[in-house]
C-alpha cells in the first residue's frame, strides 16, 4: 500500500491545486496575523475559515480525484493488488498531500511569526490536528459517495450536499431545535448532537481552549463535567479519532464489492 | 486455459451477459468481438476480478477465481483507455506498476522497440495519445504474463507502432501465451487471431476459427461475416 | 535624662517566653501598662480569647505561634491604638452561630495589624465599628469548601478609614468583605481561591481600591448598593465557573473603573442596574461575556477600553440603549481604516444577536463559533432587529490602546 500512497503523494504533490491550496493558506494566514494584532485573535479567524475550508477542499478533491483516476485505477485493479491496497493507498495519498499542503501553508507563517516563543502554540496544534481530521474525514466521505455514484454530476452534487449538510445546515438546524424546545432539558441532546458531527466536534476541541471560560458559563451539570474537567476533551478526541477512521472503514467496504 | 462457465451478470435491470460458456484456447490469439453493448467488456472484466459476475465461474488453469488478487500475476492487461496519474514521468509510472509485481520484468527492450527513451522523463500528462498507448503496451507485455488481455490494443498507434504490435504478438504467441483480444479493427483481427468469438446481446453467436466462419456464413472476409451474423440476429 | 525616662516609661517591654515566668501572652498584657509592647518569643501559646484592653504593641518574633485550638476568637482588641503584628494566628474556633476570628477589632479607633500570619482561620480580621485602622503585610488562609460553613478574610462592618493594603488572602469565604465601611483603601493586596468573592462591597461609599489581583476566586470583585467606588488598575484573572465574574457591579451609582486587567473571566464585567459609571482604559481579554448588562443602565460610559478575543464583547437585555462606547478597541472589528489616522471608517455593532440566542436557550452555547452562528450574526449586524441600534462604537480603534 505504501508504494501507492507513494506515487500519487508525488502525483499530486506535483499538481498545481495542492500548491494553490498551499499558497491560499499562506495568505490568508499571513494576512490575517497582519491585521489582527495578536496569535489569538489570528487562529480565532483562522479557525473559521479552515473549518468550512477543509471539509469543502477535502470534498471536492476527494470527488474529483476519484473520478479523474478511474481509469488508473482499473489499470491498477488489473494488477495483483488488493482492492483494499489500491483505495486505501490513493485515499490516503490525497490525504496526506492535501494535509501538507494545509500544515505548511499554515505553518510557515505562523512560525515566522514567532508560534515558537507563544503561549499560543497549542491552541495553533489544535486548530492543525483538526485541519488534518476534518481533511482525512471529507475526503473519505466524498470517496464513498464517488464510488456510490459513477455518474459524475450527481457524484459531485450529492458530495458539495453532504458538506453544506456537515458545515452549516446542521448547526442551522440545532439551533432552531434548540430555541424551538427551550423549556425543556436539552443538555445531553445538544452534547450529542454536537459531537457527532465532526466539524462541530473539531470546533469543540478549540472552544476547549479558547472560549473556555463561556463555556463554563452555562450551569447544566452534564455541561460542566464535559467542558470543566478532562472528560470533554477526551471524549471529544476519541470521536474524532473513530470518525477520522470511519469513512476509510466504508470505502473499503463498497470498494471491495463494487464492479468497475 | 481460460474457461467461463455459465456467466450471468445484471447492472440493475440491465441484463448484460445471460450465462457465456466458452473456452479460450491455450496457446492461440482469440479475439472478442461483438457491437458496443453486447457484454465484451464486462465479460473480460469479470476474467480480470474488476467485475464479479452474479452467477457461474471463472477458471484460469484450473485454479478457480475467488475473488483473491495473486493470480493477477499470471495476466498482463492492455486497458482501452490509457489514462495515468497526470504528474507522474513514464519512468516513474512504469518503476510504480513494476514495483506492484514480483516477476521480473523486460520493459528495457520494449521501450527500446518503441523508441521510447526521450519520453521517460516528460510528465505523462504532455505526452501524445500515441506515445501513451504505447507505454500502455510495454506494462502489458514486460512481466512475461501467461495470458495478455488487449482491449483495443491498436487505438491511436502509427503504422509503424502497429507493425511492432502485430510482431510483438505473434512473438507471444510463439512463446506459447494465451491472448486474447477485443478490437473494432477487424483487419487487424483477421490478421493476428486465430479463433474469434462473437457476442451479441449477452449471448455467444459463434466461437470458432476465422475460416470456419466465412465459410459457414458463405462470405468473403471477416467483415462480411460478421455483418451477416448481425443481420441473421436481426432477421 | 527626662526625656530618656519618660520614653523608658512609656516604651517598657515585656517579654513572653514559654519557658519563662510570663509564659502566657494574656499574663503578659495583664502585666503591660498601656503604650508598652509585649514581646513575644519564638513558640507556640495555646490561648484564645486574648482580651487587649489598653494600648499596647503586641509584638511577635519569628516563629511565635498562637493556637487557638479551635475554641474560639484567639485576639480581642478592645481599646484605641493597639498593634498586633509579626504573630502566627491558627487554628480559630469554628462555629455556626458565633463569628469567631483571628483578630476580633470592635468600636476603637487607631488599630494596627501588620505582619500576622493566619491560617485555618474561620473568620480572619473582624472588624466593628472602628476607624482608622491599619491591616498590612498579612497572609490570611483559611480551608473553606464549602460557603454556609466559612468566614470571611477581612470582615469590616460599620467602620471607616481603614487602610487595607498588601495582604495576601486564600481559600477563605470572602477574601476582604466590607459592609457600611466608607472612606477607606484596598491597595495591593491579592485575593484568590475563595469560594465567594475576593473583595465585596455592601452598602459602602467612598471607597477605592487599586492594584489588587483577584484571581480564581468563586467571583472577583462584587459592589453592591454602594456610591463612588473607584476601581484602578486591579487584575481579575481566572474566576471561572457558573454565575462567574471578574468584576460585579450592582446598583452602583458614580463609579470610576479604569485600567483594570479582567483576563480569561467566565464573565468580566456583570453590571446589573447600574448607572454613570465610567469606564476607561481597561483591558478584557480571553473571557467568555466582556460585559454583560442587564436591569436598568444607565448613561454608562466606555472610552478608549480593549476587548480582545473574548467569546462575546458585549450582551445586553434590552433593545433600549442609554449607554456611550466610544474610541474603544475591538478584536473582532472587520473595517478599515483608510486615512490612516487609527481610527475605523465605519462604526462597529459590539453586541451579537448569538448573545441573545444564549441568553434565551443558554445550552445553545456549544455552538459559538460555528459557521452558522456567524451567519446570523452577521445578517443581525447589516440589519439590527434584536440588538439595539444604537449601541455603536462610531470610532473603534485599529489598534489595542497603550
Amino acid at each position: 500500500m505504501l508504494n501507492i500512497i507513494r506515487y500519487t503523494f508525488y502525483d499530486l504533490l506535483r499538481s498545481r491545486w495542492s500548491i494553490f491550496y498551499m499558497l491560499f493558506f499562506m495568505l490568508t494566514s499571513t494576512a490575517l496575523l497582519f491585521l489582527s494584532n495578536d496569535l489569538s485573535s489570528a487562529i480565532i479567524s483562522l479557525m473559521n475559515i479552515l473549518l468550512i475550508l477543509a471539509p469543502l477542499v477535502g470534498t471536492i478533491f476527494g470527488v474529483i480525484f476519484y473520478y479523474n483516476s478511474s481509469d488508473f485505477t482499473e489499470l491498477l485493479l488489473a494488477h495483483p493488488l488488493k482492492r483494499s491496497t489500491i483505495f486505501l493507498g490513493q485515499l490516503y495519498g490525497l490525504c496526506i498531500s492535501l494535509s501538507l499542503s494545509l500544515v505548511l501553508g499554515l505553518g510557515i507563517p505562523f512560525l515566522f511569526y514567532g508560534l515558537l516563543y507563544s503561549d499560543a502554540i497549542f491552541d495553533f496544534l489544535i486548530l492543525l490536528v483538526d485541519g488534518v481530521v476534518l481533511t482525512f474525514i471529507f475526503v473519505g466521505l466524498a470517496y464513498i459517495i464517488a464510488l456510490k455514484n459513477d455518474n459524475k454530476v450527481k457524484g459531485f452534487g450529492y458530495a458539495l450536499l453532504m458538506w453544506l449538510i456537515f458545515a452549516i445546515l446542521y448547526d442551522g438546524m440545532l439551533l432552531v431545535i434548540m430555541m424551538q424546545f427551550q423549556d425543556y432539558p436539552l443538555d445531553t441532546f445538544s452534547l450529542v448532537s454536537t459531537v457527532l458531527n465532526p466539524i462541530d466536534l473539531s470546533r469543540i476541541l478549540i472552544l476547549l481552549k479558547l472560549d473556555i471560560s463561556a463555556l463554563l458559563g452555562y450551569t447544566g451539570a452534564l455541561y460542566q463535567k464535559f467542558f470543566g474537567t478532562v472528560v470533554g476533551i477526551s471524549i471529544s478526541f476519541t470521536l474524532l479519532a473513530i470518525w477520522s477512521l470511519l469513512p476509510s472503514g466504508l470505502v473499503l467496504r463498497i470498494a471491495t464489492s463494487k464492479d468497475f | 486455459m481460460i474457461e467461463f462457465k455459465n456467466i450471468k451478470k445484471k447492472f440493475g435491470q440491465l441484463e448484460v451477459l445471460k450465462g457465456i460458456d466458452f473456452e479460450v484456447p491455450q496457446g492461440k490469439v482469440t479475439a472478442v468481438l461483438g457491437p458496443n453493448g453486447s457484454g465484451k467488456t464486462t465479460l473480460i472484466k469479470s476474467l480480470l476480478g474488476m467485475v464479479f459476475p452474479d452467477s457461474g465461474s471463472i477458471h484460469l488453469d484450473n485454479y478457480r477465481l475467488n475473488g483473491k488478487a495473486e493470480y493477477r500475476n499470471n495476466i498482463g492487461y492492455l486497458p482501452q483507455i490509457a489514462r495515468f496519474p497526470e504528474n507522474l514521468t513514464a519512468r516513474e509510472l512504469l518503476k510504480m506498476v513494476s514495483s506492484v509485481r514480483a516477476s521480473n520484468n523486460n520493459a528495457g527492450e520494449l521501450i527500446e522497440r518503441f523508441k521510447l527513451d526521450e519520453y521517460l522523463d516528460k510528465k505523462l500528462q504532455h505526452l501524445s495519445g500515441g506515445t501513451r498507448q504505447k507505454i500502455n503496451i510495454v506494462m502489458a507485455l514486460m512481466f512475461d504474463a501467461d495470458y495478455l488481455i488487449l482491449d483495443e490494443p491498436t487505438t491511436g498507434l502509427d503504422p509503424i507502432a502497429l507493425r511492432i504490435l502485430k510482431q510483438l504478438i505473434a512473438e507471444q504467441k510463439e512463446a506459447g501465451k494465451t491472448i486474447l483480444v477485443t478490437s473494432h479493427i477487424l483487419n487487424f483481427v483477421e490478421e493476428v487471431a486465430d479463433e474469434v468469438v462473437f457476442l451479441l446481446e449477452g449471448h455467444i453467436h459463434y466461437q470458432g476459427s476465422i475460416e470456419k466462419l466465412t465459410s459457414t456464413t458463405n462470405t468473403e472476409g471477416l467483415e462480411s461475416a460478421i455483418a451477416r451474423l448481425m443481420e441473421d440476429q436481426h432477421a | 535624662m527626662t526625656i530618656f525616662i519618660t520614653s523608658l516609661c512609656v516604651q517598657a517591654q515585656i517579654t513572653v517566653c514559654t519557658t519563662c515566668t510570663i509564659s502566657s501572652i494574656q499574663q503578659g498584657i495583664d502585666l503591660a501598662t498601656a503604650y508598652d509592647t509585649v514581646f513575644v518569643e519564638e513558640g507556640v501559646y495555646f490561648e484564645y480569647n486574648i482580651a487587649i484592653g489598653k494600648p499596647l504593641t503586641i509584638l511577635g518574633e519569628n516563629g511565635a505561634i498562637i493556637d487557638g485550638q479551635k475554641q474560639g476568637t484567639i485576639l480581642k482588641v478592645q481599646t484605641t491604638n493597639a498593634t498586633i503584628s509579626g504573630l502566627t494566628l491558627r487554628h480559630v474556633g469554628l462555629s455556626h452561630t458565633e463569628e469567631y476570628a483571628a483578630v476580633h477589632v470592635s468600636n476603637t479607633k487607631h488599630f494596627t495589624l501588620n505582619r500576622l500570619t493566619v491560617e485555618d482561620a474561620f473568620f480572619g480580621f473582624l472588624i466593628e465599628g472602628s476607624s482608622k485602622g491599619r491591616i498590612t503585610n498579612n497572609k490570611l488562609s483559611g480551608e473553606s469548601e464549602m460557603e454556609f460553613y466559612s468566614g470571611n478574610g477581612i470582615h469590616a462592618w460599620k467602620s471607616k478609614e481603614l487602610v487595607i493594603t498588601e495582604n495576601e488572602i486564600r481559600n477563605l469565604r470572602d477574601g476582604i468583605y466590607l459592609e457600611f465601611v466608607d472612606n477607606s483603601e484596598v491597595v495591593n493586596n491579592l485575593s484568590e481561591n475563595n469560594i465567594r468573592y475576593g473583595l465585596h462591597f455592601m452598602f459602602s461609599n467612598n471607597n477605592a481600591y487599586s492594584n489588587n489581583t483577584f484571581t480564581k476566586n468563586g467571583a472577583g470583585v462584587a459592589v453592591m448598593f454602594s456610591k463612588f467606588i473607584e476601581m484602578k488598575d486591579n487584575h481579575f484573572l481566572n474566576n471561572w465557573g457558573t454565575a462567574s465574574f471578574g468584576l460585579l457591579l450592582k446598583e452602583i451609582y458614580d463609579a470610576e473603573i479604569t485600567g483594570n486587567t479582567f483576563d480569561e473571566n467566565t464573565v468580566a464585567i456583570a453590571v446589573e442596574g447600574s448607572s454613570r459609571i465610567t469606564y476607561q482604559h481597561n483591558k478584557l481579554s480571553a473571557n467568555g461575556w466582556g460585559v454583560k448588562m442587564s436591569g436598568g443602565c444607565y448613561s454608562n460610559k466606555f472610552l478608549s477600553n480593549a476587548f480582545s478575543n473574548n467569546s462575546f464583547d458585549v450582551s445586553f437585555n434590552s433593545r433600549l440603549n442609554d449607554n456611550e462606547f466610544t474610541g474603544n478597541y475591538w478584536s473582532t472589528y472587520s473595517g478599515y481604516d483608510l486615512n490612516k489616522d487609527g481610527i475605523g471608517d465605519v462604526p462597529h455593532r459590539p453586541v451579537k444577536l448569538f448573545s441573545y440566542v444564549v441568553n434565551k436557550t443558554p445550552e445553545s452555547i456549544v455552538l459559538l463559533r460555528s459557521f452558522f452562528v456567524d451567519l446570523i450574526n452577521f445578517t443581525e449586524n447589516v440589519a439590527p432587529v434584536f440588538t439595539p441600534v444604537d449601541l455603536i462604537d462610531n470610532s473603534p480603534l485599529m489598534r489595542v490602546p497603550s
